[in-house]
């Protein structure tokens, strides 16, 4: 569904992609784990045209959707969930939510997904009307999260959701991820520092490091691999 | 007492106008985070469209009822320096996009400069009549009070654009896509929102609203020149910051009490022992309490992000 060939990136004259390939198959979750600064984000937003990549290519349901400006994508039905959740903080969240439907016109539909959201997360049901900034980290990332699937994506990144908050509310937030691939089918690039969670609920991993995949394999395998034990799920 | 609420009156009809410019400088800011120095100039322009429109379809707006001539000469003035504004930021402002906001600053003097030196190119130097296309009639004899049918049309028209407004930024979906674009540019280019678009709606709807500013404000002074902007814009500005740069309702406010401020300061000149000629200055001296006392302005909230 979301193929990248040998993505380079550079900020300025620094480099931050070395060349990054990944697949990720219909309808899979597929993590990509990494330390601090080795890129994860980068190609995020190499992908969803929050920034320009000097070279290689991007290809979504097969179509070349390399440097098409970020509005566009989101248009093909890639929704990005970037870092540090971004959600609108003076508006409110049924706002930030309607957001999220910018580009739809079918009133029902969004009215259904609107109700769907707030199952989802009965939290912002209950903060309909609160200024978004003014909500928990925890409650913040559900609304980004919520706001994604307004745009009725068929593939979702999420960037590092559990960044921040509590182990309570990051396995409700993990069950959802779940639940959103399995129940809705959209499928998931997740991006992660928690590795340990991340490769418990994805197919396939890719392990970044300083701009370069160093490895890619099946998510157990990954967890089984001692070089990960050691680096990213502490021995 | 009458005294004071004529001067009060003639404060608010003056501050409507000043609201009206404001809005513009403060939408601009919101989406560009900059200040549009050369918004006062489109007021100014707005004028003389007026004028020229007057001077194009004179005979056919005397043949007809006045509201129905002042109401076309607005809009048409109003579309027409819409789509200068967003020509100005497609032209000048939009190739410095990612460039530092200094340069875009210093860019927007320069566009300011041009158009009024251009103005006086075109339309001359020197000052212009306005024509009376509103009666010159009193309608308010109350109390000793003077309002004449201009002031009347002038708030009506000013209240009413300022609730279109409001209409407009909170309840459409490009409303919202200008809040949303305003907190967070990468986030509403992540929801499909195409920012250029938003950013040039703003400029043609701050720029439609300077315009009528102009329209206003020469029906109340009716006497036109290239640098009729400068004055009026610097104050605007100011009510923008007075008001919280960046807020709407702030500038509708900030924008009025300008108006009241200044009228009331050349109004009792003699009382306070200020010549009525200080009425100018009285903008800055708010301008440097505001930047003293709380710089983030009346109604400006200092935005938290929890991460
Ligand atoms: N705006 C920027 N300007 C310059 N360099 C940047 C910028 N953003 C990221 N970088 C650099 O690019 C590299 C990759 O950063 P990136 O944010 O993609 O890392 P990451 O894997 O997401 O890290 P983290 O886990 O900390 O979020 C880092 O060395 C970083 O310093
Ligand atoms: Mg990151």
């Amino acid at each position: 569904m979301l193929e990248i060939e040998n993505l380079e990136v550079s900020y300025g004259s620094i480099k931050a992609l070395h060349g990054v390939s990944l697949k990720v198959p219909q309808g899979s979750i597929v993590t990509l784990i990494g330390a601090n600064g080795a890129g994860k984000s980068t190609t995020l937003r190499a992908i969803s045209g929050l920034i320009k990549s000097r070279s290689g290519k991007v290809k979504y349901d097969g179509e070349d959707i390399t440097n098409l400006p970020a509005h566009k994508i989101v248009a093909k039905g890639l929704c990005h969930v970037p870092e540090g959740r971004m959600v609108f903080a003076n508006l409110t969240v049924e706002e930030n939510l309607r957001m999220g439907a910018y580009l739809r016109n079918d009133k029902a539909g969004v009215a259904e997904d609107l109700e769907f959201s707030f199952q989802m997360f009965p939290r912002l049901k209950e903060r309909i009307y609160q200024a978004a900034g003014t909500m928990s980290g925890g409650e913040q990332q559900m609304l980004a999260i919520a706001r994604a699937i307004m745009s009725k994506p068929r593939c979702l990144m999420l960037d590092e959701p559990s960044l921040g908050i509590a182990p309570m509310l990051v396995r409700s937030i993990f069950e959802q991820i779940v639940a959103i691939n399995k129940e809705r089918g959209i499928t998931i690039l997740l991006v992660e520092q928690n590795a340990n969670l991340a490769l418990a609920i994805s197919k396939h991993g890719y392990v970044l490091e300083t701009g370069n995949v160093l490895l890619e394999d099946t998510s157990e395998a990954l967890r089984k691999n001692p070089q990960v034990r050691e680096a990213y799920l502490g021995g | 007492m009458s005294q004071f609420i004529q001067q009060l009156l003639n404060g608010l009809f003056l501050g409507s106008i000043y609201a009206l410019i404001a809005l513009g400088y403060t939408m601009v800011y919101g989406v560009l985070r900059f200040i549009n120095f050369a918004h006062g100039d489109v007021f100014m322009l707005g004028a003389f469209t007026g004028l020229y429109l007057n001077k194009l379809m004179g005979p056919i707006l005397a043949a007809l009822p006045w509201p129905v001539a002042i109401l076309i000469v607005l809009v048409l003035s109003m579309a027409i320096c819409a789509a200068l504004g967003i020509l100005i930021e497609w032209l000048a402002y939009r190739p410095l996009r990612d460039k530092p906001r200094l340069n875009v600053l210093i860019t927007a003097i320069g566009v300011s400069l041009l158009i009024e030196y251009t103005g006086q190119l075109v339309f001359g130097a020197t000052q212009q009549p306005f024509p009376a296309i509103i009666p010159k009639v009193n309608v308010g004899g109350l109390g000793g009070l003077t309002v004449t049918m201009t002031q009347v049309i002038v708030s009506v028209t000013a209240v009413a654009l300022m609730i279109g407004l409001r209409f407009i930024v909170m309840k459409t979906k490009m409303g919202m896509a200008m809040r949303a674009l305003s907190l967070n540019p990468t986030a509403s280019s992540l929801m499909g929102v195409n920012n250029s678009v938003v950013i040039s709606f703003t400029f043609g709807l701050g720029s439609a609203l300077a315009a009528a500013g102009g329209i206003l404000y020469a029906s109340l002074y009716p006497s036109i020149e290239p640098f009729m902007g400068i004055l009026p814009g610097l104050k605007a500005f100011v009510a923008a910051v007075l008001g919280g740069i960046g807020n709407i309702p702030g500038a509708a406010l900030g924008g009025l009490i300008i108006g009241v401020t200044e009228t009331l300061v050349a109004g009792y000149s003699d009382v306070l022992g200020i010549p009525s000629g200080y009425r100018d200055g009285v903008a800055f001296v708010i301008l440097i309490l505001i930047l003293l006392f709380k710089p983030s302005g009346l109604l400006g909230k200092v935005e938290r992000e929890k991460v």
